[in-house]
This record gives C-alpha cells, structure tokens and sequence, in this order.
C-alpha cells in the first residue's frame, strides 16, 4: 500500500512549525541556526513529495537548489557567529544588546 | 538515438547579460586583490565601476529587445520593466562603490573584499528584478542577502559584528519562509514558473488553499526584505550597525529590488488571485506607514531615524501596489527612484558629518551644522524635505503619483492614511532641519571637508530636484516600462 502524499505535506508543515517556534524561544545563535536548517529541510521534503504528485521533476530540482543555498548559507552564517563569538564571548542573541532604540 | 534524449532549450545569453558582466568583474576584481595585495583601492574602485558601466550599457541595449518574453526555458524575462529597475539598481551600486571608497579610506578599514561584494549583491539584485521564474526569485534573493550580510559585518565595530548576526538569523528565518511560499506555489500549480503559475491558477486547476497559503509566505519572504511592518525588527539595528556606505547601498538597493521582485510576483503569477492579495497588501501597507512614521519619532540616533523612515516609506510603495496595473506599476517605481536618490544622498551626508568612521550620528550631533557647514546643511535639508514629500522635490511628485494611482483604484481611506502618516512623518524631518539651523552647535567637531565626496552627494541633489521640477523626463520611460510582458 502506497503512502498517501498527504501525509508527507503535513509532516513537513510540522517540522517546518518546530523550526519556526525553535528560531522564535531558543537563545543561541547556534541552535537558531539550526532550527532554520530544520525549516529548509521541511521545505524540501515538502517539494519532493509534490513532485511526487504532480510528477514532474520541477520540485526535486528546486530541492537541490535550496541544498546547495544552504550550504552557503552555512558557510557565511557560521562565520558571522564565529566572529560575534570572538568578538563578545557569547553566541547568545539577548547579550547581543548594542543596537536599542 | 542518443540526439532525441538531449534536446534541451535554445541558450540565449543576451537578456542575462549585465549579470554576467557584472559576476566577471567582481571576479576580477576579486582575483586581482587576492593575487596582488599592494594593488591601489582606487583601481579597484575604477575596474567596478567600469563593470557598473559596462552592465548599464548591456542593459540599454535591451531596451528594444524583439526575441522571446521569456528565455533560458522561462527563467529570465525580457521586459523593459527589467531594464529599468536594473538601470536604477546600477547607479545606486556606483553610488555605494564611491561612498564606500572614501569612507573605509578615512576610517582607516580599507578592504579590497568591498568591492567584489557589491557588485555580487548588485548582481543579485539585477537578477531578481528580472527574474520570471520562482526558483531564479530564490536564488537571486539570496544571492544578494548573502552578500549584504557580510558587507554589513565588514567593519570590526562591535555594533557592525552585531548587526551583521542579527540580519543573518532574521534574514535566513525570513528566507526559510520564502522558499515555503515557492513550495506551496509548486504544490498549488506544478510549476515554480510565473506564467505557467498564473495559467494554472486562471484555469481553476490549481489548488486554491494553497495558492492563498503561496501568497502568505511569499508575503512574508518578501515583508522581511522590504521591511514592511510587522516583519521590520531588524531595520533600525541593521541600518545602525552597519558601515554608512553599506547602509546607503542596501536601504536603497534592496528595496528597489525586493519590490521589483514583488511586483512581479503580485502582478504576473498571482494576477489571477488579485481581488484575494489586495486586502493584505492594503492591511500591511496601513500598518506599515503608521508605524513606521510614529516609531521615528522616538530615535535619537540619525540612522535609526533614516532606518524607520524607510520602513513608512516601504509602506508608501504599497500603497501604490493596491492600485493593480500600469498606472500603480509606473507610480511605485517612480517612487523606488525618487527614494533611492534621497535615501544615498541623506546617508551620505550622514556619512560625511560623522566624518571617521560612525563616531557622530546622534541628533545632537546635528546642532548647529548649518554654522560648520552651509552645504551639507542645505543638501540634507533637500533630502529631508524630500523625504517629507515637500515640493519641489522628486518625493512630492512621488507622493502625489502613489496617491493618484491609489484613489483611482477606489482606494481612498487607504490614502487618507497615507497623508495623514506623511504629516506625522513631517515633524520628525523638520526636527533636524531645526537642529541645524537655530540651535548653537555643542562641540566644534568638523566635518568631512574632503571635496569628491560632496561631489558624489551633490549628484543624487540634484537628481531630486530635477525629477522634483521636470518629473516628465523620467515618467514617460516608466510609463513604457510599466507593462509586465510574460
């Protein structure tokens, strides 16, 4: 028995839910980070499976962009936490107080 | 045998080639400080610029562009609206470059990886405004996010280091919800391509849940880049904490481009859904110029107070787009061009009054500059007025178009708003101007008196005056460009 593409469309709603509330409490640069990887890849699962549906192969080819816009994401995001690290001795955002109105 | 399985799409490079001039000299100019670190800043500055140049002149070349709506199989289209948010997008790129030259000069930052960066932001801003397919829309944003929030970071400041972490995590969080939006859009249609999305959705064969839930998350993708409120937290701490040059460069150019982007979405794909999106764009566009203009009154700081203008400002723009068509097309980017030319010239006075580095951007820092000195006083007070709307300047011209089209479209409480939030907004300008010219200056701190850059500020002065008075030179350009082909 095939597993209905529904199902896959709802988890990625909620995983892409836990990524959301993750990067709206969390406090770490790091773990926000994280919890946005975690939305991209609830995106992804979201567009393989309407490839599925729609059975073409738009949606996986899109998913592999979004890979490959990760990555790079992750290469110019670790490096700006790594320096606020360096620079504050803290990846937690409320430290990161400087600019208030 | 093999042949019939490779038929791919005919490859025409023509409609993408300002990218591609300017990705080569960024390249080049990337490779040539790596290799040579003694190479001058000021060659640098004239190989992007030259680059700037060459792209401009490839996209006036497309102007009269008679092959297909759409090439590279659907990705890129070929519209003069294009060229001409390219065109905008490419003097404010040489705007920032100039800006940027002289002040990581005197703040003793000077690093050659400036340049390579916004010309690749600047690529990734071009690309976006021509973009006719969702992925490309993606890629494109991200391209020029990317690129910004190092740029915002380059400077070892610790509120530039800030600032730079803030934007990544809000942009990447912004970005997540974007690319969610194109899923749903694919999921909808079974296509990430405009016009086949807007086929799609005219022929009822699409899903229409998830099509309103496409526009949603589009929504917010795109609120964060134009900093429309409730997604504008990062604005005023960006637009603080980042070099000067680099806040001029981005306030004006991710705007342009993001609403570039935005209208085309709006007006190509989800045309069929128009009567749905309105309310939502009518809401936040309310939201928007209220906030906007009633926080600003609030800052002590210059930046912070440009940063939440050009919030009310976004919202100004959307106004326009309410009104769905040509006439609200043509309005908001006679708008984009009118803010990209007060939003550089406000920031590079800023920029010049700080002298060093970041150093005096207080309010108080302003008082009695008119005594230290008379043309940077006169050339913010312009802006200023500008900024209010306040004739003989592009912004009034601006104004009156956006509120036209808007009251054409029967959207008239909307407007009401608009002139209300507009008359807030006034007070917050004139505050400066005030500052300037009848209090007694609190320390005697000089100026910037370097003589090119007051120059290069004095351009987009008198640009705002002369769109200001004779506005008929540029209308009739957008007017044509207006029409969205696809």
């Amino acid at each position: 028995m095939k597993t209905p593409i529904s199902y896959f469309v709802v988890l990625s709603a909620v995983l892409f839910a836990i990524g959301s509330v993750g990067v709206l409490v969390r406090k770490n640069a790091l773990v926000i980070f994280m919890s946005v990887e975690l939305q991209l890849n609830a995106v992804n699962l979201a567009l393989v499976a309407f490839s599925r549906l729609h059975g073409n192969l738009n949606g996986q080819v899109l998913a592999f962009f979004s890979m490959v816009v990760a990555a790079a994401e992750v290469v110019v995001g670790l490096a700006i936490i790594v320096n606020v690290y360096r620079r504050m001795h803290t990846a937690n955002v409320d430290d990161a107080s400087l600019l208030r109105w | 045998m093999l042949a019939q399985f490779l038929i791919h799409p005919p490859i025409q490079l023509g409609p993408i080639g300002p990218e591609l001039v300017l990705t080569g000299t960024a390249i080049v100019v990337l490779l040539g400080a790596a290799f040579n670190p003694r190479i001058g800043h000021s060659t640098l500055l004239l190989v992007s610029l030259l680059g700037l140049a060459g792209a401009a002149l490839v996209s006036i070349g497309l102007w009269d562009w008679g092959g297909e709506l759409t090439v590279l199989a659907g990705m890129v289209a070929t519209d003069r609206f294009a060229v001409v948010a390219r065109l905008i997008l490419l003097g404010i790129a040489a705007m920032g470059l100039v800006y940027g030259y002289h002040y990581f000069r005197r703040s003793g930052e000077a690093r050659a990886e400036f340049y390579p960066l916004v010309l690749f932001a600047t690529a990734g801003m071009t690309l976006i405004a021509a973009a006719a397919d969702l992925i490309l829309v993606f890629l494109a944003l991200e391209i020029l996010s990317l690129s910004l929030y190092v740029l915002t970071g380059i400077s070892a400041r610790l509120s530039s280091v800030e600032g730079s972490m803030k934007y990544f995590l809000l942009g990447a969080f912004s970005s997540a919800f974007f690319l969610y939006g194109v899923a749903m859009a694919y999921g909808a249609t079974g296509s990430t391509r405009l016009s086949a999305i807007a086929h799609a959705l005219a022929g009822q064969t699409g899903s229409l849940g998830l099509a309103l839930a496409a526009v949603a998350f589009l929504g917010i993708g795109f609120g964060f880049k134009v900093a429309a409120v409730p997604f504008h937290m990062w604005t005023p701490d960006v637009y603080q904490g980042a070099p000067t040059p680099v806040t001029a460069f981005m306030a004006a150019g991710t705007k342009v481009a993001a609403f570039a982007a935005l209208i085309r979405v709006l007006e190509t794909s989800f045309q069929p859904l128009t009567l749905d999106w309105t309310p939502l764009v009518w809401t936040i566009a309310a939201v928007t110029v209220v906030a906007g203009s009633l926080i600003a009154i609030a800052q002590t700081d210059i930046k912070r107070m440009l940063a939440y203008s050009s919030i009310a400002h976004a919202g100004f723009v959307l106004i326009a787009l309410t009104a769905a068509g040509q006439d609200g097309i043509s309005a908001a980017l006679f708008y984009l061009l009118a803010y990209a030319l007060m939003v550089l010239g406000a920031f590079g006075v800023v920029m010049l009054v700080s002298a060093r580095g970041e150093g005096r951007t207080s309010l108080a820092s302003y008082a009695g500059l008119y005594r230290r000195s008379r043309l940077l006083a006169g050339l913010l007070t312009l802006f200023l007025l500008s900024l209010a709307g306040i004739p003989p300047t592009a912004g009034f011209i601006a104004k009156v178009n956006v509120f036209r089209a808007a009251v054409a479209a029967g959207h008239w409480p909307l407007v009401l708003v608009g002139v209300l939030a507009s008359v807030v907004a006034a007070f917050f300008y004139i505050r400066v101007m005030v500052l300037m010219y009848m209090q007694e200056p609190q320390d005697d701190a000089e100026p910037d008196r370097s003589p090119w850059p007051r120059v290069a500020v004095a351009v987009p002065a008198v640009l705002t005056l002369l769109f200001g008075v004779f506005p008929g030179i540029v209308l009739g350009v957008l007017d044509k460009a207006a029409i969205l082909r696809w």
